[in-house]
């Protein structure tokens, strides 16, 4: 069974909510929508506070080509623009919009029939996923037309989808598969033909194997030539991109590049299953599945949010917030955000809510590093994390950059392995955001 | 509901800890030490108490007032120390040499560079070679194996098979049976090779150690031992001999794998096992001494910050040089 080669840990999986149906949860009284759920520069707001907005209505315009479109997802008044906290912890530019009725604009195709045929050419799709603005849907939130558009000189040679949902918990992704299985081998395609590639492959690990026949049998019977389905061992932290790029092709990413420098370009299940619905529906991005979920959850399950709706509406569908919370996490539990409210809206990133109790959540008290080199081999990226936390510790920044601290994804395998209970990834971070805001200043200078 | 907690990722662990390594390794050792008293009986029974009780009262005794900090001793590495060095030492070791001996390997090799995780040589080494230098005769008088020994002072010795082949005596070696059982003269827990592969299958299992370091000393020692005996089969010893002799296994699977001690990379444990394997070697065929395993943890024990520095884990990515 296929796998990355380096490193890697494997979590209790507790998918408490897998083979539960998605359920739309209601509409909420008033949405939050943030100028910047995403990496990129904040788009600008088209409307002003007093104006009347349709569901899938234009709300942000994006600013620049590393940046997105933001859509209203309800229909209703805008009522003020102003920061509200988000799930990053910091107050983000956002609109507030007042919901009234659900008046959808009329060019988005609200029927569930599948549309196969795209006549569509490669700038027509890269552009129509752009003004749908699309972002990375796995966490990373990354707009998904610059993924699109390959820098000159390069060519991809085949699309990873990544299938994997590698975070212990989290089952969105699954269940959007096993529901929506033709328009993501639709949207797959649309992708195939944007990047101009003739191999697709969907990376699934086989801790989902009714997925992976699903896909593997729609395939055959829809003949969708070039898309193939690749079982992964189930591995943390799988659907890192480098990572998935290895456990699917056998080739590493240099340091730094990106993977089309070993011709791979990497979407998320989710992402793909959006930009069905963008280039064949006109539906710009404007809800999601999230994953509500903990070992008290009522009824822990998958449910579909239009954005901006403040994670306790989704919540209080699952039953309610359990007694013995002790953590709320949006997101896994291996890389998501501690959150001190339920207020903050659901983003584009969102994939999950996850209740610890206080026992699960708790950190025991650092001991001694013991030398055990764990981190060492667990680290997907081949580093010392017991060096570079030390090393962050002691400010020692050039010594960091030649241990290549940069390199870290902040996986979280490290202080999830230590048996000394040592706080390696809260140094590491520390550490590399100092060291690449000296490498970039160096670069600047030059 | 409670205040929420704030942290950031990740927010869930492995539930491993230092102590379940500790007492995962002292599991390890329950074969070879049952074994131990088969064939030892009372001897090794006084020894190995002896040595577990005074190294976590040493322990106890420095960290409460010496180092002023809070107890260590629940985390298990003062019982594993005193348990590995009672099983480096012959079963009729007077107590007195024992409990000098925890001294050593706790005070000495351990507390005096601020206790686990600080000490750059393997403490139960420490403790024994210090022994071996202070007390050469009782150090190397061993008992023969007698099951159910009732005997301790007045136990009968007779030689090991190492010293057997020091004198060139190689018709007196003991049958290999015996030597994978524990048959044989030696130090209380280094006798039987079964007792001890069993415990390294354990280890492994576990994940508390790596095959890195064992794997990489067993197969030097059976190359290097392998080329001698293939060149003069007289005067050398066959290659499963040495493996099977001395503190070769208890050296490899217990002592070398000490984790504070060893590099912290596959490639430099397996450099650090090569050492190992070399050095013991080279002591037992060439040296003065019949033994050569503690020696040479100890040497390489002092290399291992200097390959921690030079060999790095392979990087994610990187291009193999042209």
């Amino acid at each position: 069974m296929k796998t990355f080669k380096i490193g890697g840990v494997h979590p209790a999986e507790n998918k408490f909510s897998a083979g539960k149906r998605i359920v739309d949860t209601p509409l909420p009284k008033q949405v939050i929508i943030p100028l910047a759920a995403y990496i990129g520069k904040p788009s600008v707001p088209v409307v002003a506070k007093g104006d009347v907005v349709k569901v899938g209505q234009l709300v942000g315009q994006a600013d620049g080509f590393v940046s997105s479109n933001v859509h209203s997802s309800v229909s209703g008044k805008v009522v003020k623009i102003e920061p509200a906290l988000d799930a990053s912890g910091y107050k983000r530019m956002s609109m507030f919009i007042d919901v009234e009725g659900d008046e959808w604009l009329e060019t988005i195709d609200r029927s569930t029939e599948l549309i196969r045929e795209c006549k569509l050419t490669r700038e027509e799709i890269v552009k129509k996923i752009a003004d749908a603005g699309i972002v990375g849907l796995g966490g990373a939130t990354f707009p998904a037309h610059v993924k699109l558009t390959p820098p000159p000189g390069k060519k991809a040679e085949v699309l990873i989808i990544n299938a994997v949902e590698c975070e212990p918990y989290l089952t969105c992704d699954h269940e959007l598969m096993m529901e929506h299985c033709e328009e993501i081998l639709v949207g797959i395609s649309i992708l195939m033909k944007a990047l101009q590639v003739s191999r697709a492959v969907i990376g699934i690990e086989n801790n989902k194997p009714d997925a992976i026949a699903l896909f593997q049998r729609q395939i055959q019977v829809l003949s969708f030539d070039g898309i193939e389905v690749q079982p992964l061992k189930v591995k943390y932290p799988q659907g890192g991109e480098k990572q998935l790029i290895d456990a699917v092709t056998g080739r590493q990413v240099p340091s730094g590049a990106l993977p089309i420098e070993v011709g791979a370009v990497v979407q998320n299940v989710g992402t793909t299953f959006a930009i069905y619905e963008a280039v064949q529906k006109n539906k710009p991005l404007i809800d999601r599945i999230v994953t509500i979920t903990g070992k008290s959850m009522l009824n822990p399950g998958n449910y579909r949010v239009r954005l901006g709706t403040p994670l306790k509406n989704v919540v209080e569908q699952a039953g309610g917030i359990p007694e013995d919370t002790g953590k709320i996490v949006a997101g896994g539990p291996m890389m998501g955000r501690a959150v001190t409210s339920l207020d903050i809206p659901t983003a584009k990133g969102s994939a999950g809510v996850l209740f610890l109790t206080e026992k699960e959540a708790r950190r025991l008290e650092p001991k001694n590093c013991i030398r055990c080199a764990k981190c060492v081999s667990v680290c997907p990226m081949g580093l010392e994390p017991f060096l570079l936390a030390r090393q962050s510790d002691r400010h020692m920044w050039d010594e960091l950059e030649t241990n290549r601290v940069y390199d870290c994804i902040e996986c979280g395998s490290c202080s999830y392995t230590c048996p000394a209970n040592r706080p390696l990834l809260d140094n590491i971070r520390y550490g590399k955001v100092t060291v690449m805001g000296i490498m970039r200043q160096r670069n600047v200078k030059k | 509901m409670n205040k929420l907690l704030i942290s950031p990722a990740p927010h869930i662990h492995s539930g491993d800890s230092v102590s379940k390594n500790m007492y995962g390794v002292i599991i390890a050792l329950i074969p070879a030490y049952l074994t131990a008293l088969y064939f030892f009986g009372l001897g090794a029974l006084i020894v190995s108490v002896t040595a577990v009780v005074s190294c976590v009262l040493f322990e106890y005794l420095i960290q409460r007032y010496l180092l002023k900090g809070e107890s260590t001793i629940y985390d298990g590495s003062a019982v594993l120390t005193g348990l590995l060095l009672s099983f480096n030492l012959p079963s009729n070791l007077p107590i007195w040499i024992v409990v000098v001996g925890a001294l050593v390997a706790i005070g000495v090799g351990k507390m005096s560079f601020g206790g686990l995780g600080n000490n750059p040589f393997n403490p139960a080494l420490v403790g024994r070679v210090f022994l071996l230098i202070s007390f050469p005769v009782q150090m190397t008088t061993w008992p023969r194996p007698m099951p159910l020994n009732m005997h301790y002072l007045d136990a009968e010795t007779g030689a090991t098979p190492l010293a057997f082949l020091k004198g060139g005596a190689f018709e007196d070696l003991p049958a290999h049976m015996d030597l994978l059982l524990g048959n044989i003269g030696g130090s209380l827990g280094e006798v039987s090779a079964i007792a001890l592969l069993i415990g390294l299958v354990y280890l492994l299992v576990r994940k508390i150690i790596t095959w890195h370091i064992p794997v990489s000393i067993l197969v030097t020692v059976l190359v290097f031992t392998g080329i001698l005996h293939a060149v003069n089969p007289d005067m050398y010893a066959s290659p499963l001999v040495h493996l099977l002799t001395g503190g070769l296994l208890l050296g490899a699977i217990f002592m070398a794998t000490d984790y504070v001690t060893s590099p912290m990379s596959h490639v430099g444990m397996i450099v650090y096992g090569i050492g190992i394997g070399v050095i013991t070697v080279v002591i037992r065929v060439f040296g003065a001494y019949p033994e050569g395993m503690s020696f040479a943890i100890l040497i390489m024990n002092a290399f291992t910050p200097l390959i921690n520095t030079y060999i790095k884990p392979k990087r994610f990515g990187e291009k193999k040089k042209q």
